[in-house]
């Protein structure tokens, strides 16, 4: 396994091998492997605790792991860098709570997660571009709340609010989108929606979608990873993972 | 729609409060020199110099808002980095005494020559040029900002237990100006000054200046800080303060971002300081009492946290509060000032200038629904006047 896992690096955009960490001698993650090429939507799926919120803070370098390798882009090592490092090299996370600036408008919102230099100078001078500007009306339509750019992010809905930060992330221009959770605590309209607006996300960039409503991720239709206790238990099609005997034990069954 | 109009109005009052400080530093000092001691307008010497003392004390609040207000690093040192701009201001006024001081040493300094020191120490070189002095005063706090800050935010410590440590910094300062053997005149401090840029410190002349120098200065730091809160990076300051995690994942650098507003800010903080010495006449370790800190919070709470004019409102109230009532009920008053803290943070959570704006603007909106439906009714009304 780790043979042939070690063969796709090279083309990858997101490699994991052998990745373990534990938490007060909790197992979080346990040798988990996986890639990620470049391009893909995958879904991830697991019962709590399967190590999925820890898998992406290793990935975005909010958490260092005990050992194994973290390659993004074949060669650069995540495990060596900070958040704001990675996410400057392109990787864009969405959180499973909804965290926007509340007390900023919509606009300013994107203005901030826009891909600018971040540094304390260039944003003290910073000035408002011609070009900066469309693209900012350009995720605003994107993510449907072009009528709503000058309220307060606060006075959004949840499921507003859920696409405000994937909003967010369209502008910090990721080559890599982690997104927790995306339609949890929606309607099924919204649900819909979003799947609509994740699938168009895909087509220029990969994302990776953690999510435990299996409707939605059967919308999506894109080849599903399994995890449970921290390693992976089944990869494949949506129908090939949810009639493996292994995930309906640990994972559908329950 | 709302915020670009607040915005809006947060401007004009700008505009007003820098109108109304050059006013006063032109006012002030006219009806102090220009009227008979006698006329009914004429403002006594000494309160020029209390008005000037609490001009710097709104400059060390509004250096707070800055770094609490819009950045939620809640300092509970922030008087530190004013004593020590004031140290650095206490020590060119000393080393303008020269052979004027009891002992007459042309060199060192009183406290010096009753230590049986026999030459300056290499810290008080250069002290006795201003320009080097006013380089100090904002050095000095700067780079033990910079410091102190580049460790703390590095290791993200946050919240409490920042206070808590900025707490500490101010009390191993107070400790180390305490001792003889630091070189800044121990327990007494630094006094007894004469000139100040070779004018009489006790002159008309000079106190009215050191005013007209304070509320300039306040004037010209409230511009600068409201360009800082209104740029980008101002709002990059804002989304720390309110999800600093999300900031992070954006690719901002936190500890960068903290870093800067927590150096500018201690570098008002020693400008204040430094203002405040020669018109209070003495610099002492007790400036550097954590209590002193904890003051500068509440004022800035009291005027609205987060408001920029509201820390200046706050300070100014709160120690014109203090001037009247420890004159009237000397004992009574640090409980009038607890009591302060706790109902404002009760009731007036935004402070007074915070609720204040928040009813214009509510009253304005208000206003512009009862015109619009007006309108409206007008509209209705005039097609049927025409048939």
């Amino acid at each position: 396994m780790n043979q042939t896992i070690s063969q796709t690096k090279p083309k990858s955009l997101l490699y994991l091998d052998g990745v373990s960490v534990s938490f007060d001698g909790f197992k979080a993650l346990n040798s988990l492997s996986f890639v990620i090429e470049p391009g893909e939507l995958r879904a991830i799926i697991g019962p709590n605790g399967a190590g999925k919120t820890t898998m992406m803070d290793i990935i975005t370098g909010k958490t260092r792991p005990d050992e194994g390798q973290v390659f993004f882009k074949g060669d650069i090592d995540l495990t060596q860098r900070d958040e704001a490092e990675i996410a400057n090299l392109g990787i864009g996370r969405k959180f499973q709570k909804p965290t926007v600036f509340e007390s900023h408008t919509i606009w300013d919102n994107l203005e901030l997660a826009l891909n600018r230099s971040r540094g304390v100078f260039p944003t003290l001078f910073y000035r408002l571009t011609a070009d900066d500007k469309t693209r900012i009306e350009e995720i605003l339509s994107t993510v449907r709340l072009s009528a709503r750019r000058d309220d307060l992010a606060a006075n959004l809905s949840h499921g507003q609010k859920q696409w405000l930060e994937i909003g967010m992330l369209l502008a910090q221009e990721p080559e890599l989108l982690l997104v927790d959770e995306p339609v949890a605590g929606m309607t099924d309209a919204e649900t819909a929606e979003t799947a609509v607006l994740l699938k168009e996300i895909a087509r220029t960039r990969s994302v990776v979608v953690v999510e435990h409503d299996m409707g939605f991720i059967r919308e999506l239709g894109v080849k599903v990873t399994c995890l449970a206790e921290g390693s992976v238990l089944a990869e494949g099609s949506i129908d090939f993972v949810s009639s493996d005997p292994k995930v309906i034990e640990n994972y559908l069954g329950r | 729609m709302i915020t670009s109009f607040l915005l809006k109005s947060l401007d004009r009052s700008i505009i007003a409060v820098v109108a109304i400080l050059l006013g006063l530093a032109i006012a002030v000092p006219a009806l102090n020199l220009l009227t008979a001691p006698d006329h009914p307008l004429h403002v006594p010497t000494y309160l020029v110099s209390l008005f000037g003392k609490y001009l710097t004390y709104a400059l060390l609040a509004l250096a707070l808002d800055l770094v609490w207000g819009f950045c939620g690093i809640l300092s509970l040192g922030h008087a530190a980095f004013f004593a020590l701009g004031g140290y650095a201001m206490g020590m060119y006024l000393m080393r303008q005494i020269g052979a004027r001081g009891s002992y007459g040493n042309p060199l060192l300094p009183d406290f010096m020559v009753f230590l049986n020191w026999k030459e300056l120490p290499w810290f008080w070189q250069g002290f006795d040029m201003f320009w080097f002095a006013a380089l100090m005063v904002v050095l000095v706090p700067g780079l033990l900002a910079f410091v102190f800050g580049w460790f703390a935010f590095r290791s993200r410590v946050n919240g409490v237990y920042l206070s808590i440590i900025t707490q500490a910094m101010t009390y191993a300062l107070l400790l180390a100006f305490f001792r003889n053997d630091m070189g800044f005149g121990g327990n007494n401090g630094l006094t007894d000054f004469k000139d100040i840029l070779g004018f009489n410190i006790q002159a008309a002349g000079t106190r009215a200046a050191l005013f007209a120098a304070s509320a300039l200065t306040l004037a010209i730091c409230l511009v600068l800080t409201t360009a800082i809160v209104r740029s980008k990076y101002g709002k990059v300051l804002v989304a720390v303060r309110d999800a600093e995690s999300r900031t992070r994942f954006l690719g901002y650098r936190v500890e960068h971002i903290k870093l800067f507003a927590f150096t500018v800010s201690a570098m008002m903080a020693g400008i204040a300081g430094a203002l405040y010495v020669p018109q209070v006449g003495i610099i002492n370790p007790g400036e550097f009492e954590p209590g002193n800190s904890i003051e500068v919070v509440i004022w800035t709470a009291v005027g609205g946290r987060g408001t920029l004019i509201g820390p200046i409102v706050g300070a100014i109230l709160v120690n014109g509060g203090k001037s009247i009532f420890t004159a009237a009920f000397p004992e009574f008053w640090l409980f009038a000032l607890g009591g302060l803290f706790v109902l404002v943070t009760l009731f007036l959570p935004k402070g007074v200038v915070g609720t204040a704006s928040a009813y214009l603007a509510r009253r304005k909106a208000h206003r512009r629904a009862a015109d619009a439906e007006r309108a409206r009714d007008t509209l209705v009304a005039e097609p049927m006047a025409a048939e």
